[in-house]
Formats: C-alpha cells, structure tokens, sequence
C-alpha cells in the first residue's frame, strides 16, 4: 500500500505522464522537478498540479498513492475563479454554512460540508488534509475517504471560503459545497441504528455461545443441574435484548408483509426468531431445560443483521455517488426587477414568471423559455451530446443546462421540485428502492418453502398428539422448526449479492439493482454505443494543417487559443488545452457568435476562428481534408483579415484499453457488438481499431432497441454500454445496462450498472464476478434445501436432540456465509489483476530511498 | 464451581460497558470511515521535522499565498 517499492525501472516514466498517468503526447515537454530529477507530465494543466504538490512540501504523495491522479489537471480559468467567489455571498453561504463559536478562542468559525472530486485513493486523501490544514484561518478539515465527502471549519475573518476551494483546485481536485440536508441525515441515523442493532446481536451472540457450549457439554449432569438452571436464565436474559431490540426490523417487514398478504422472507424469518425464543423460555420456565436454543437465534439475528447492514451501506453509496446532481443548480441567479435592474437572488427564491439574466458559462438556474438573447446552450446532461445547440427567443430550456456563448434572459417557467433535473432525481430514487429480482425470486421460493415447512409441522405435530406421545409432540414440533429454521436459505443469496456489490464498486463499479449480477452472468452479448463510451466523448486535438506558409503549426495554435479561450465551446476549450500554457497574446474587440465562432483584434488586424462559412470559404479548398487516422475529425478554421492560415482537425478519442476489453470479453464467451448513431464507414473503421467484429453505423435509437429486441428474441442475452439520452430507450430495452459515470445523468437513471472510474476493464472483470456469484449463490441454495431436506424427516422422528439441531442449523448458516466470502477473495485478485492494469503509468515512482 | 455464580454477573457487567463503549463509538462517528484512519496513520511523514526539507519548504512556498510559516 503505502511507500510501495516498485520493482520497475525508472526509465518507464517515459511511458505516461508524471501526473495523471496518461501517454505524454509526443513532442509535448512539460517537465516538474522531483526529487531532483525532471519527470515528464503530459499537458500544462498536470505540469502546474504536480508543481504545486511538490513546492508545498508534499511530494510524499507521489510515494503514497496507489493509483494515478483522477484526471489530467486543468488550469484554472477566470470564470471559474468567479463562480469559486460566488460561494463566499452570504446568501449563498446560507444554504450551508453553520455558524459556530469556538470556544477556546470566542471566535466566530463557519463550517461547511465539501464533495471532493478526483479522489482516486487514500494518498489523495492525505494530500487534501496537508495541503488544506496548513492555510492560515482553517481549523479543521477531515475527509471520509469512503463517501469522498469533507468537513471543513474556517475562521471567516482571516480566509475566505473560495480560497480553501482555490487551494484543493490548485492540486487538482474539485470540491464543491452542499448542503447535507435531511437526506444525509436521515442517512446516518439509519446507519448508527443498524450498527447500533449490530452491536447488541454480536455481543449477546458471543455471550449466549459461550454459555451454551457449557450447556451442551453439562448435558444431563444432574449435580449441577442448578448451575445449568441459572445458565439457562442468563442466556435467556441475554437473548431478550437481541430479540426486541436488535431483530425488530424483521418483525416491522413480516408484519408489512403480512397485511400485504404476502409470504415474504421475513415472514418465516421472524416466526423462526420467536417461535424458538419463547419454546426455549417455556422450557426454561419449566425447568426441564431440554429444549434451549438462545445460542440459535442470537446467531441467526447477528449474521441476518451483518447481510443487511452491508446491503444499506451499498445502497447508501450508490445513491450518494449519484446525488451530485444537485450542484448543478447553480446557488444564485441573476434576476431582472420590473425597472430592469439586475438583483442577485438565491435560487431558491426564484417563482415562475421571473425573468433572469444568465452570462455565458453559468448554468441555467431553473427550466423556461429563452426571452431575448441568441446562444448555444451545452445540454450534455440530458442528451450525452458535447456539441452545444442554438437557442433562440422563444426557446425552452432546461435548469442545469450551461449557456455557453453570449447572455441570455430566461423567462422562468418552473421551479424546485417541478424541473425537469428533480424529475429525475426522484426517478433515481425510485429505481434505488427498487428489489433485486433475484433476491425477489428467491423470497417468492422462501415463501413457498416455508407454507410447506409449516403444513408439514403441523401434521407431524397432530400425528405425534393424537397416535404417538402427546406429551412429545410440542417439542417436536419446535425441533423442526428450529431444524428448518430458513437461516442458510435467507442468507444464501444477500451475502452473496452484498459480497459482489461492494467487490465490483471497488472497481468503480456501481451495482444499482441487484438483479444485473444474475443477468450479466449470463450475458450473450455486449452493446457499445461509440461516442462517450468507447470514446472519451469530448473533441481533442489531432492535427494542424498549415495553409500559409509565413506560420508554423505552434504558433497557429497559439493565435487560435488567445482567442478561443474567450468561449466556453467544447472545440474551443480543445484548442485551448492544446495549446497548453504557451503565452497568448491578448485581443481586443472579441466577438463571439453563437455557434459559428470568434473574432478579434491582434496588432490592428482582424483574427477569426470558426466554421468554414464564418472565416469567409464557400467551399473548403483542395488537399484539405481530415488526417487518415481520424476520418471523422471536426475542422476549425483560423483566418487573419480575410486571408486563410490553416485549419485545425479535432476529434474524439478512443478510450484508453478498448482493445483489451474488447479482447477479454471475446476470452469470456461474450459476443461483442458496436451499435452506433455514426456514419457506417466511420463505425467500422472505429470496430477495426477496437478489434470488434460486428459494427453497425448510422443507427437512430430506434434501430438500435430494434437490434437488441432482435437478439433477445433469439434467445440472448444482451448487455447494453451508453450514455446520454439517446441511448435511454436501449438502455431501458436491453437486458443489463450500463452508463458510464461521466455520461448523461439520465442515462444513469435508467442503468443497472454505473461505471464510474470510466476503466472499461471493469467491464470484463465484472461479467467473470457476476459468473462467480451466481454458481456461488447455487451453491449455497442446493446445500441449504438438502441440509432442510435431511434435517426435517429426522427432527420429525424426533431424533434430533435439541443442540444437535441448534449445531445444525448455525453451522449450515457458518458454511453459507463462508462460502460467499469465497467471493470477496477471489474478488480482490481480481481487483488487484485490474488495478495492476489501471495503475501501470502511475507507477513510474522509483522506490524511495532510505 | 460455585465461583461461577460470581463470575457470569461480572461478565454480564463487562458486556454492558463494552455495550456502552460500542454505542459511544458509533455516535462519536467512529464507524463513519473505516478505510481513511488506517491510511492516515502511516501517511503521516515526518517531512516538516527534517530541518533540511523545513527551509526547503519555506522558500519553495508560492501557492496559494495564504500558508503560514
């Protein structure tokens, strides 16, 4: 883990960036010192992180982590220093900002929660805390490694709050304030009781064990028969509390159940629980103390709360991983009075009818109708699409939504609740409550089994009252139950699931139905949509072609990025990125026209950078074209006072690994198919690339849900890969979906699975879990029905002593969840198999000295 | 054998403070992050105590302007 020695040679660092890991684009030279030695990082952005970390004393960190950076660092740029310094008004500081006195030093200190971005493991963690801890005014900040959330507490008159953000930007994280709000409270408060509940079932488990072995072994041993008595008294003492306190939640559910008409899990489950705690306080109050189980249901609470503990805390994660939505409400909004002054107002406060100004770069603070303006709006959050699109008066836009060229007045139609952004917040929701259907089918079994255990019960019971010995017949009746008490069967499939959740979220992985294990266990076929998830999904510089011969390619570059850097378009913030941080020079009189590009003014002559019908071309000129390796290449044109200097080729890039997920699929069995909305030859030139057999090009999303309906109709079984909105109706058709964390949020409402590291590897490594799974989850199955089987003919012959069976039944239940565990193992072999994978540029750290 | 009449009410007692500590621990927020402390504890380097690295790190101080020392 930590100060790793790696066995590597130095000489890798050429392999990847210093930084992020990434490949070092050649002919890039942006080198950090460290340790005495250059090392090089791959753009301008990783060059200034690494610099900070290091001249802060922290270059630990680089021995520390275990993965690379989160991504490539990205300068901080003008606009975004604002927005940082709009979180220190005191209306927005309102939404989460609590006042505190200290007392040591009656001081005013504020404190606010923080989501951090980039985190990638615990030496990321440390970085924070160091690099936060030493600014002047900050008393306390502490990061919860688990949930990549923050505490921090400043003294507000020595610092401001968009400082302490500036310095977690400034080594390449992003932290963003929220509000905790009800839902992270009532988060907790679930969270401390199932603990709380855990900890008395453990306790009063081990106790009644330790007493029960006693019990067993004193058997019959009539002179100390008061001693065992007085045993059997304390064990039932320690029982009480496991019972009605601990096991509640699983008579609230049977009787939930219940009034539902319904045959549920914890119908069998809470019958088991009290049928055999108050035969054995009869028993005990009789003072025969033949029949005491205690030992029985202390265990049988504790392992049935450990399974469920561990699927809240994987339902918590998911369902915080996601909650991120919210910041994309900006806090304030810029609203126009009747006299046409500009206010600034707390969204919230905002009614539909408001009219409010929104500048380019800002996000759309609440859904309505563009008034005045004309500008392209980035709708990547409702359509995965990176191109913005024009909006014009009249136009309906959407809260959450950036507006990214020149101001807008929106004329408010909808507010809070009523966006379409809640929407599908409360759609996620929804589908995190959902059940696993395998643990539904399993329940629907227990439901079964269990009407079945009880008809025969009761007959046996009758036959022992009426034919056999009336006197025996209510134990008997309690061995059986005890006997098939559907512990091992309740436990079969949660450990399991909850083992393979919390493996695969370890590999980024976020599981949010539980049913996906089953179905991608036995996928067929895999489905990728190209753009966004086979490819990064935002337009990169490829290439410069020079059209006059007076300037070189840098030098174009440069020209294009000082006027580029005034747009917030995606092609402009490639240019921009390309050019690093070679100084540009500055312009005047710059003009950005909505979706068509930028003008300005450099040393008296008029610059443009654009579309080819905004620099002046009709028609593009001859031996103009693309670059061979990226047909598809989008062209930016730069032209100085009329005449043209050159074209800039942009495009987005394959993901980094396609061909060895594409290769380890093809290893598992797993057919691999491109469905994508491209042209068809730009498809299979991509499949070619990626080593994908079968591509399918210009499909509309209606071709593709017809695609996977075809397949499934033959039988197969289909794992569907997009994001963005487009891909919603085949992503919803398809029998397990998966949406890449970086990808349009409601895509991810609509997936089983939510692939947040954005390694496409995981996709492999989770097909072979989930296989894993499903033949450990049978398993367990077979072995807790035949363990039933044998049990419940010999208790009802009345063999079964009463420790036999309580021994039984704990070590059916020992075995079940052993053998899930199995999964975490093999689990973590194959993390470390993928984390090897991941982390080979990163590990470019030569092993340190002394 | 008759100790043991002593022995398990003690032990009940020591299972109610244990009980109690648990419940302390889990209010305290002692549970919350389970993975950060272990790493925390080792990543605590000892840069700032080597006099040497001390002035480096003082001169070397640019970013972001606001640090002590």
């Amino acid at each position: 883990m930590t100060g790793r020695t790696d066995p590597m040679p130095s000489d890798a660092a050429e392999s990847g960036c210093f930084h992020c890991g990434l490949p070092v684009p050649s002919g890039a030279h942006y080198p950090v010192m460290f340790e005495g030695r250059p090392r090089e990082t791959c753009c301008g952005g990783c060059q200034a992180v690494a610099n900070a970390i290091i001249e802060n004393g922290l270059g630990a960190y680089y021995h520390h982590r275990t993965g690379p950076a989160g991504g490539p660092g990205e300068p901080l740029i003008p606009d975004e220093l604002r927005e940082l310094k709009l979180f220190d008004q005191p209306e927005v500081q309102r939404q989460f900002v609590t006042d505190e006195t200290d007392r040591a030093s009656g001081r005013v200190l504020r404190e606010a929660s923080l989501i951090l971005e980039g985190i990638t493991c615990a030496a990321c963690v440390w970085l924070n805390e160091r690099h936060v801890r030493a600014l002047t005014g900050v008393t306390d900040f502490t990061v919860n490694y688990s949930t990549h959330r923050a505490r921090v507490r400043w003294d507000p008159e020595l610092l401001a709050l968009s400082d302490i953000l500036e310095a977690i930007r400034s080594i390449g994280y992003r932290a963003h304030p929220y509000d905790p709000g009800t839902r992270d409270k009532a988060f907790q408060r679930e969270r401390h009781l199932a603990l709380r509940r855990l900890a008395v079932a453990g306790l009063g488990m081990m106790q009644v064990m330790m007493l029960a072995v006693a019990l067993w072994l004193g058997h019959g041993d009539e002179e100390h028969s008061a001693l065992l008595q007085f045993m059997r008294w304390v064990a039932a003492g320690l029982t009480t509390p496991v019972v009605f306190y601990a096991a509640v939640p699983f008579f609230r559910s049977a009787w939930r159940d219940l009034r539902h008409r319904q045959l549920g899990m914890d119908v069998p489950v809470s019958l088991a629980i009290l049928s055999t705690y108050f035969a054995s306080l009869y028993s005990v109050a009789l003072g025969t103390g033949e029949h005491v189980y205690f030992e029985s249901v202390a265990m049988f609470v504790f392992f049935l709360l450990t399974s469920r503990y561990l699927e809240l805390m994987a339902r918590q994660r998911s369902s915080q991983a996601i909650d991120r939505l919210d910041r994309l409400i900006p806090a304030l909004a810029t609203r126009l009075t009747a006299d046409g002054r500009d206010e600034q107002v707390p969204v919230a406060e905002l009614a539909p009818g408001d009219r409010v100004r929104v500048r380019p770069g800002e996000p759309l603070p609440a859904d309505g109708l563009v008034e005045s303006g004309e500008s392209t709006v980035n709708q990547a959050l409702l359509t995965g699409e990176p191109e913005p699109c024009l909006r014009q008066a009249g136009d309906a836009v959407t809260g959450g939504t950036v507006n990214v060229d020149s101001p807008l007045v929106v004329r408010v139609t909808r507010v809070g609740a009523e966006t379409t952004l809640a929407a599908i917040q409360r759609l996620l929701d929804r589908a995190q409550t959902d059940k696993p259907r395998l643990a539904r089918l399993a329940e629907r079994g227990t439901g079964h089994f269990t009407a079945a255990v009880l008809i025969l019960t009761t007959l046996v019971g009758l036959v022992w009252y009426f034919w056999i010995a009336p006197d025996r017949a209510f134990w008997v009746v309690v061995a059986m139950l005890v006997a098939t008490c559907p512990c091992a069967l309740a436990l079969a499939t949660p450990v399991a699931i909850t083992t393979t959740t919390g493996v695969l979220s370890r590999i980024g992985l976020l599981l949010t139905r539980g049913q996906a294990v089953e179905d991608m266990a036995r996928a067929d076929v895999v489905c990728f949509d190209k753009t966004g998830t086979l490819t990064v999904g935002r337009p990169e510089w490829v290439a410069t072609q020079v059209l006059n011969p007076g300037f070189d390619g840098p030098e174009l570059l440069r020209l294009a990025a000082a006027l580029e850097r005034h747009s917030e378009h995606p092609l402009a913030k490639a240019l921009v990125q390309a050019a690093g941080d070679a100084s540009l020079p500055s312009l005047q009189h710059v003009r950005n026209v909505a979706g068509r590009g930028l003008s300005g003014v450099l040393d008296g002559v008029e610059l443009r950078v654009g579309t080819a019908g905004f620099v002046g071309l009709d028609e593009i000129p001859e031996g103009v074209r693309p670059p061979d390796t990226h047909a598809q290449a989008t062209s930016v044109w730069m032209a100085r006072a009329g005449e043209i200097l050159g074209v800039f080729w942009l495009a987005d890039q394959p993901r980094p690994r396609v061909r060895e997920t594409v290769q380890e699929l093809r290893e598992l069995g797993v057919e691999v198919v491109l469905l994508s909305g491209d042209r068809p030859e730009s498809a299979a030139i991509f499949a070619e690339h990626a080593g994908i057999s079968e591509a399918k090009g210009g499909m509309t999303p209606e071709d593709k849900v017809h695609y996977v309906s075809e397949r499934q109709a033959r039988g197969q079984i289909v794992l569907m890969a997009g994001e963005g909105i487009n891909d919603a109706p085949v992503l919803a058709g398809a029998d397990i979906s998966l949406a890449m964390g970086s990808g349009t949020r409601i895509a991810q409402t609509q997936a089983d699975l939510v692939l947040m590291s954005d390694r496409l590897e995981a996709i492999p490594a989770a097909i072979r879990q989930s296989r894993d799974t499903l033949r450990i989850v049978r398993q367990n199955l077979i072995w807790a029905v035949g363990y039933n089987g044998v049990a419940l003919p010999v208790a009802a012959t009345g063999l079964l002593t009463p420790w036999l069976a309580a021994l039984g039944m704990s070590i059916s239940s020992l075995i079940v969840v052993g053998n899930a565990l199995r999964l975490r193992r093999e689990g973590e072999s194959l993390l470390s198999d993928a984390a090897d994978r991941v982390t080979l540029p990163a590990t470019v750290i030569r092993p340190r000295e002394g | 054998m008759e100790v043991l009449y002593l022995l398990i009410p003690i032990a009940l007692i020591l299972v109610l403070v244990i009980g109690l500590a648990l419940f302390w621990a889990i209010r305290s927020g002692q549970y919350e992050d389970m993975e950060g402390p272990a790493h925390r504890i080792l990543m605590d380097d000892d840069d700032p105590l080597i006099p040497g690295n001390r002035e480096k790190r003082d001169s070397g101080d640019s970013n972001p302007g606001k640090r002590d020392g």
